[in-house]
């Protein structure tokens, strides 16, 4: 079989059908921010570590900087843009995460907060929010992702806090 | 920071992606959850000519446990293995290793073949197949062979395969009987790469009394290594064994490197304390089994 050098990718970000022709080369991170022009995805460390640029895979956290664009070809991705719902008066609603990280003052300068919001949506929507949330599962939720800001405290304090609103909602 | 550039081929069998890498020859790299190699083209380390990436191969992605041991496919992720509990029974070292490895948004993506056929001494997976005795499977365009994993980690991400091949599975044989196992690991936060962690299997007798020790170690020597240890604990029971002495008899064997993490004095004395709790919470296990 034959080798590319470029390739055109179809994916839905968002919900949306997009399309772009990128190199192969092209990082998923980069693709979403310069060829799709969605932004709130962040690049930080660009090698897996910092958390920054995560986001959903067929719903899955993943590092976008660890991924090649051409790999999600055909699959369904989710960036911070894509956290909040259309709500019935023609603007929008935030995720209860987003809501939660304002209330709980658990963003400062907030460049890794698009990392942080992706990764918790995530794990907090795979999990029944009936059952309490335990001090290791909010550090397993938390703990790939740096902040160099808050310390920790109020983020950790955000996802008790969505927890919450979405077990009020269930 | 961004990849130099390559060729790309994504083949949907295991003979294409064979062909493809026999016609790209030796500047062709297999990519599987690239969770370990995506960071090394990011920061220019390699710089292959082509990529083969192997994820759209049917039937690389399961894993199966038998009461003999675990077989986990090469698209296996991380993430799969770490809440396989056929596996976990079969294998307890698997899934306790696994909770190890990096963060969940890379034990999404990383897979535990493509972490062994890595071979980096600071894997955790590596360090688990040599201690449960496993071995790989390779395909070659000449056929399939089974390589132990003694004669498949050659040196620090360097192994012993050469020329277009895939390792499409990793074998980890069960766990004995009258056997616990532990896994533990020291790393500045979790989820980074361990400043030095231990795996032992602790087997008892019929009468409780310890019958063999077994360790391998994590970020300590160039290439996973097994060490016995029965020697310093052999016939003692179970419940009061000198865990202390083994910790000893551990740390007079390994022979760890400096680096910019830790001293090789400092990761000499880890391996000490982790051995000595990880045998004990190990051996309470094997006993808690016959009970």
């Amino acid at each position: 079989m034959s080798t590319d050098t470029e390739r055109t990718v179809s994916i839905t970000v968002n919900g949306v059908p997009r399309e772009a022709t990128v190199p192969v080369r092209r990082l998923l991170s980069d693709a979403l921010r310069h060829d799709l022009g969605l932004t709130g995805t962040h690049v930080g460390c660009e090698h897996g570590v910092c958390g920054a640029c995560t986001v959903l895979v067929d719903g899955d956290p993943v590092r976008s900087c660890l991924m090649l664009a051409v790999q999600v070809d055909g699959r369904e991705v989710t960036t911070v843009e894509g956290l909040a719902r259309d709500d019935d008066r023609g603007g929008q609603v935030l995720h209860p995460v987003q809501e939660a990280f304002r209330e709980c003052h658990a963003l400062q300068c907030g460049f890794c907060t698009p990392g942080f919001l992706t990764t918790i949506a995530a794990g907090l929507e795979k999990r029944d929010n009936s059952i309490e949330l335990t001090e290791e599962e909010v550090d397993e939720m938390v703990g790939g992702n740096l902040c160099r800001c808050t310390g920790y405290a109020n983020i950790k304090k955000a996802v008790r806090h969505a927890n919450a609103a979405m077990r009020d909602a269930q | 920071m961004k990849p130099a550039p390559f060729r790309y081929a994504d083949p949907g069998t295991l003979d294409e992606a064979l062909e493809v890498l026999s016609a790209e020859g030796e500047g062709a790299k297999v990519l599987a959850g690239g969770q370990s190699l995506l960071p090394l083209l990011s920061m220019r380390l390699a710089a292959p000519a082509t990529l083969v990436d192997i994820n759209r191969v049917p039937g690389l992605d399961t894993v199966e446990a038998t009461g003999d041991g675990v077989r986990v496919g090469a698209l296996v992720r991380h993430a799969h293995l770490l809440h396989d509990a056929a596996a976990a029974r079969i294998q307890p070292l698997l899934a306790r290793a696994t909770a190890n490895v990096a963060h969940p948004a890379i034990r999404n993506r990383g897979t535990t073949v493509g972490s062994i056929a890595h071979a980096d001494p600071s894997g955790e997976m590596t360090s688990v197949l040599a201690l449960t005795d496993g071995s790989v499977s390779v395909a070659t365009p000449g056929g399939v062979e089974t390589i132990a994993w003694r004669d498949f980690f050659v040196g620090p991400l360097e192994t012993s395969i050469h020329g277009p091949a895939v390792v499409t599975s990793a074998y980890f044989p069960a766990l004995p009987a009258r056997s616990g196992t532990a896994f533990s690991e020291v790393a500045r936060r979790k989820g980074d790469y361990a400043v030095c962690g231990a795996g032992v299997v602790v087997t008892l007798d019929e009468d409780r009394r310890v019958a063999a020790v077994r360790a391998a170690y994590i970020s300590v020597g160039l290439t996973p290594e097994v060490h016995d240890l029965t020697d310093a604990v052999a016939g003692q029971p179970a419940e009061k064994a000198d865990w202390a002495a083994a910790g000893s008899l551990a740390r007079t064997l390994v022979d760890p490197d400096t680096d910019i993490h830790a001293s090789a004095d400092y990761r000499r004395l880890l391996v000490g304390v982790l051995t000595e709790r990880t045998l004990a919470s190990a051996a309470a296990e094997a006993v808690g089994g016959m009970e």
